[in-house]
């Protein structure tokens, strides 16, 4: 028997939110932890949760499980489980909408602050912009990010300035387009994350690295956007405005 | 939720143009409006980004010289048709394949990362069915790529760039059912907030169904949860046709087991199958191209070679997709999104060990038919007739460029060729005065039943069993191959299971964030296309291209050289004309298809 403790919360319904718990026969193979809410939805269909490719590209099924962010549809239950133990909650620091959906609004909020788009806004050629190989590698594990917000709801810094600081979900996109040969506009990218809140919030406290499902590294980009903007000219108010950071 | 819902107690939220789908089809619509100054929505029951486009692997397939600085887009259309077997509409094939190129560009501009070529140029792949020079010069290679995340690139991309134009999302809302006016012209949607379960009539002047595909049918798919051909369901339920329904495309590579996909670009960069004993079966069935022939091909070449009993495995019911000679390093850099979900889901490192695959069902090339400015059109006493305010494109439409058989990577120009001629179309017809008279309210209390009726369920059905009892009777009725005699017994049962699937329950009514009652009006989609694709396929007496009958194995141009269309009133099947008329050129004649 698994012992499963899921997060409920119906607004409707509930003053408070609490856990259930579920009791469920071990399944004879290996099933992902997304197969098993299936398996208990079957039963209760009232547990909601965001779900949609099933295979850990579409990044809507985020969560903690046994404290552990992470996508439901890639998480294994032989790796998720403590014994026979299953705790799982909603993201974290997430306002939450019903049992395990938190409200992503200030996540994509974050994310359209960066200006997630590339910025050229010279004539096109009229095949494509050339770009070199290795100016493409510069992309690798930046681009891949699926929004799955598992970095900045892990991240200490993004809980307690969710309305500043822009996370690391938003600054690995910021880094992206500052990475790419074919933007334009680095100057004014690095203009907007020069204020004391932005990036330099970021403590290098790591979390993130550790909970992204897609193996990519925000606090490296992070550091990435410090040097630039060291180097920049930027830089220099911010040290004047802020001298706690940096 | 719980009260009866009318006119008079839901809000209506007025656009120009309403796009219901927000993958690469809606996105791309959405983009091209966006920059018109109409007043627009894009509707999508999953944030976009989740859409099923982000799933898309191998690439988009366009003539843009890169790999090959003579490739000619009229290659493209050769290899298309004959992919289709013939009856793909040669005009829009034309169109896609010509247009493309500006349109593959268009997305380099906008941002899109593509993998690169030593000269800086966008990489190409060698995908199945591609040639040079009309069949006789041998494989080209035409998918443009993003490493093995090209839909992920391409729809990230599109999200972002409508982001920079501003335009208007209606995130995590579900549409329900059309809107009907007395002169049967569209005129909006009734859709609901999943987040708060807000009704609304979303009203407009245009409404595209860019709803993706339908996957879901099958018990066994490479598909996203979400898909369930809810635009189809929306569009037979209000009546209107649907074309090339018993059209569906089994890819090759889904992982045994788990369904997801492992793209056919593998087999471009040089994998191939094995059966039980260890041999390149493909030899056999396809001398010239071997793995590279069309997905059709492939698929019924391994179930065959399953049935003869040399399959992989302890049950022999798969074979093997060999890698490990590509080497850790065009493994890593090429298809490092096929390393990650070959470990996740078949525990096997490519690197090392070979992937277990089996036919698996991916793609409908069936769908709404359309003209290739996207307006949608269904069958008054045989003949065809456009519905005002009602467009489609993407999966969910049926242009037709696919025919009966989907040529690797051509999905994706689809989806962005025909989204932006629907939404340039809609620009000009709208601000030339185009537009349909708006519904009365009786109008929208008939497309207000079905989401009342499940509200006000007080027993009934569960949803997940029917769900599964649907999925399993298309799985074994309607799969790689098809007998009359079993597919009768499928249309049979497909009326009882309708029957459940009109009668649900909904134990839930509660209205924040409600999946429950989400995946119950998702079923009746589910049945509805299955119901059209079972009649479809029961009454095409002939095998072409991914419809494959054992009682009737072979290719009847005399008459069958046509499209399908099926009618949801009487639930009959006529046929359409082929288009063999393309603009610019000859058109290509059938002719037997060997690879
Ligand atoms: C695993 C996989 C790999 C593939 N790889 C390739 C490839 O390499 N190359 C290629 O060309 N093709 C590929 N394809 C096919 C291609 O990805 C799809 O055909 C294509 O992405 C469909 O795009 P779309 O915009 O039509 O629909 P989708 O991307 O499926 O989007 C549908 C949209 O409609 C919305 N929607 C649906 N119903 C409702 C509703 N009721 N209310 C509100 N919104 C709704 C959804 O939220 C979503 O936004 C692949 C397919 C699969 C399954
Ligand atoms: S490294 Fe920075 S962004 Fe990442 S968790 Fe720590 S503080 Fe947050
Ligand atoms: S960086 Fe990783 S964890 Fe963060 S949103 Fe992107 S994919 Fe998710
Ligand atoms: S369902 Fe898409 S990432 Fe898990």
């Amino acid at each position: 028997m698994l012992n499963i403790n899921i997060y409920r919360y119906n607004p409707e319904q509930d003053k408070f939110p609490y856990m259930m718990n579920y009791e469920i026969e071990k399944p004879e193979k290996d099933i992902m932890v997304l197969d098993l809410l299936h398996l208990l939805k079957e039963n209760d269909p009232s547990l909601s949760f965001r779900r949609s490719c099933r295979e850990g590209v579409c990044g809507s099924d985020g969560m903690s499980i046994n404290g552990k962010n992470g996508l439901a549809c890639i998480t294994a239950l032989s790796d998720a489980l403590k014994g026979d133990r299953l705790d799982i909650r909603p993201l974290p620091g997430l306002p939450v909408i019903r049992d395990l959906v938190v409200d992503m609004t200030q996540f994509y909020n974050q994310y359209e602050k960066i200006k997630p788009f590339l910025q050229n806004d010279t004539t096109p050629p009229e095949q494509e912009r050339l770009q070199s190989p290795a100016d493409r590698d510069k992309l690798d594990g930046l681009y891949e990010c699926i929004l799955c917000a598992c970095c900045s709801t892990s991240c200490p810094s993004f809980w307690w300035n969710p309305d500043k600081f822009v996370g690391p979900a938003a600054l690995l996109q910021a880094y992206r387009f500052l990475a790419d040969t074919r933007d334009l506009e680095k100057d004014s990218r690095l203009d907007d994350l020069a204020d004391p809140f932005s990036v330099y919030r970021c403590h290098g406290i790591m979390n993130c690295v550790a909970a992204c499902p897609k193996g990519l590294n925000p606090n490296k980009a992070i550091g990435e956007i410090k040097t630039m903007l060291l180097k920049g000219k930027s830089s220099k108010n911010i040290i004047a405005s802020d001298g706690v950071t940096a | 939720m719980t009260n009866i819902i009318n006119a008079n107690n839901i809000k209506t939220l007025e656009f120009d143009a309403l796009i219901i789908g927000g993958g690469g089809a809606g996105m791309r619509t959405s983009l091209e409006l966006a920059k018109s100054g109409l007043k627009t929505a894009v509707v999508s029951k999953v944030f976009p980004t989740r859409s099923h486009t982000v799933s898309a692997q191998g690439g988009i397939t366009c003539a843009i010289q890169s790999a090959d600085p003579n490739d000619d887009w009229r290659w493209h259309m050769y290899d298309t048709v004959k992919g289709a077997d013939f009856i793909g509409d040669q005009d829009a094939i034309e169109y896609m394949c010509s247009e493309g190129p500006k349109a593959v560009f268009e997305l380099e501009h906008m941002g899109l990362p593509f993998s690169r070529f030593d000269n800086g140029r966008i990489y190409q792949r060698p995908f199945g069915g591609q040639s040079k020079d009309f069949g006789k010069g041998g494989q080209a290679a035409r998918t443009c790529a993003a490493a093995d995340r090209t839909g992920h690139a391409l729809l990230h991309t599109l999200y972002q760039n409508n982001i920079k134009e501003g335009s208007n999302f209606l995130n995590e809302w579900f549409a329900v059912d059309l809107v009907k006016n007395s002169k049967n012209e569209v005129t909006g949607v009734i859709a609901f907030s999943i987040e708060s379960g807000e009704v609304a009539h979303l009203k407009a002047q245009a409404t595209v169904l860019a709803t993706g595909g339908a996957g879901r049918i099958y018990a066994s798919t490479t598909n996203a949860l979400i898909n369930t051909g809810d635009g189809l369901g929306m569009s037979l339920r209000s009546g209107f046709a649907a074309q090339d329904m018993e059209m569906w495309q089994f890819h090759p590579t889904g992982i045994y087991g788990a369904g997801s996909l492992v793209t056919e670009g593998c087999r471009g960069e040089g994998g191939y199958l094995v059966n039980g004993e260890g041999e390149r079966f493909m030899e056999r069935y396809a001398p010239n191209v071997k793995d590279l022939a069309g997905r059709d091909v492939v698929a019924r070449s391994m179930v065959l070679e399953i049935l003869e009993g040399r399959g992989c495995g302890e049950k022999k019911d798969h074979v093997y997709l060999k890698l490990d000679h590509l080497g850790a390093d065009v493994l890593n850099s090429k298809l490092p999104g096929i390393c990650e979900l070959s470990k996740t889901f078949a525990h096997v490192d490519p690197v090392y060990h070979p992937i277990p695959v089996v036919p698996t069902c991916h793609y409908m090339m069936g769908g709404t038919p359309t003209n290739i400015h996207g307006q949608a059109f269904t069958r008054i006493n045989s003949e065809d007739v456009t519905v005002p305010g009602l467009f489609a494109a993407g999966e969910a439409a049926c242009v037709s460029v696919h025919g009966a058989n989907r040529l690797g990577g051509n999905s994706l120009l689809d989806l962005i060729v025909f989204g932006r001629a629907a939404g340039t179309f809609i620009q000009k017809e709208l601000s030339s005065g185009g537009g349909v008279e708006s519904a009365s309210n009786s109008d929208i209390d008939n497309s207000l039943e079905r989401l009342n009726k499940l509200n006000e369920s007080s027993s009934g059905h569960e949803t997940a069993p029917v769900k599964k009892e649907l999925q399993t009777c298309m799985q074994n009725y309607f799969g790689v191959f098809r007998r009359g005699e079993f597919m009768e017994k499928g249309v049979a049962e497909l009326e009882e299971i309708r029957n459940k699937a009109e009668n649900l329950y909904l134990s839930d009514k509660s209205a924040a964030f409600n999946t429950s009652r989400v995946e119950a009006l998702e079923l009746q989609n589910l049945v509805e296309v299955a119901e059209a694709t079972a009649i479809s396929a029961l009454h095409r007496n002939e095998s072409r291209g991914a419809h494959a009958r054992d009682d009737f194995p072979d290719r009847d141009d005399d008459n069958w050289l046509c499209h399908s269309v099926f009618d949801p009133n009487d639930k009959s099947l006529s046929k359409r004309v082929v288009n063999f008329a393309p603009k610019t050129m000859e058109a290509f004649p059938p002719k037997v298809r060997v690879y």
